[in-house]
């Protein structure tokens, strides 16, 4: 995937509680489908959808223990995600403080369209 | 004394932004509205270059910004004016390019003077909570609020300097 693709798959990932939830439960360590069902109202197959798209976003992986292959966290594709934000944030940092030099400039005693 | 940026969160599906400038609100209106003037603040950070800036500023009217980086990453976003009253309000709808919002958000700017100086809030509404509270989670209110911090540094370092 390319980055902004990627980065599609992170947020629709994250877009979804239950899935938020999910990924809160692996922060604090491995699970099974089962465990990670048990909490919500939710069938294992239902809970597995999840998991997948999950998966897809890179945001999870699965352990290689024969039966229960538990689910654990991947932290790279939320730094990445975290990064877009913050790289967004910047953004606004940075404009509000030229609009503030704009203004100044605008009301100058050297600008002929303002005092 | 400006008052430092804020951002709170009036109902569960919404985020205002206030922000308080030195200047009167005409003019606050026009660098908001004017591409010639948008053009010089909404650049971005350092190294971003603003390549589109087109606004038809008009009820119905589009707006489309896109900004690149050196390496060649592009953020666009773009929406409609729904509502225009010069120097006093601006409400358009808002889509960025990469959807991290969960669908389309409506920004209502409000222009309020007062001795001089001229506060904007802008209030922004997402289609749900769920789709705010996503944005939101994903660490965006975090990294906004430590931007704010910033710049409100950043004001007292220039009203000190």
């Amino acid at each position: 995937m390319i980055p902004s693709e990627r980065l599609d798959a992170t947020f629709l990932a994250l877009a979804d509680p239950t899935r938020r939830a999910i990924l809160a439960r692996l922060a604090k360590g491995q699970a099974s489908v089962a465990e990670l069902a048990a909490p919500f109202e939710m069938s294992q197959p239902a809970v597995s959808k999840h998991l997948k798209i999950l998966e897809r976003a890179g945001l999870v992986s699965q352990g290689r223990q024969a039966t229960s292959r538990p689910r654990r966290i991947e932290a790279a594709p939320l730094a990445e995600a975290s990064e877009w934000l913050e790289r967004y944030r910047e953004f606004w940092d940075a404009s509000f403080t030229r609009l503030d030099g704009l203004l100044a400039e605008l009301q100058s005693p050297a600008s002929e369209t303002k005092n | 004394m400006s008052a430092p940026l804020s951002i709170t969160m009036p109902s569960d599906r919404e985020i205002l932004i206030t922000r308080d400038f030195k200047a009167p609100r005409d003019l606050v209106f026009a660098c908001w509205t004017q591409p010639p003037l948008v053009r010089r603040w909404l650049t971005g950070p350092d190294g971003w270059e603003f390549t589109t800036c087109e606004i038809d500023l008009k009820v119905g009217g589009r707006y489309r910004f896109v900004w690149k980086n050196l390496d060649g990453v592009s953020m666009g976003m773009g929406g409609t004016y729904t509502e225009i009253a010069p120097a006093d309000r601006l409400v358009s709808t808002e889509l960025f390019d990469e959807d991290w919002t969960g669908g389309e958000t409506v920004s209502t700017v409000d222009f309020v003077e007062e001795g001089g100086k001229t506060r904007t809030l802008n209030r922004v509404v997402y289609s749900s909570k769920e789709a705010r509270d996503g944005a939101l989670k994903t660490g965006m209110a975090e990294g906004m609020e430590a931007g704010y911090r910033r710049l409100d540094q950043m004001f007292a370092e220039r009203v000190a300097g």
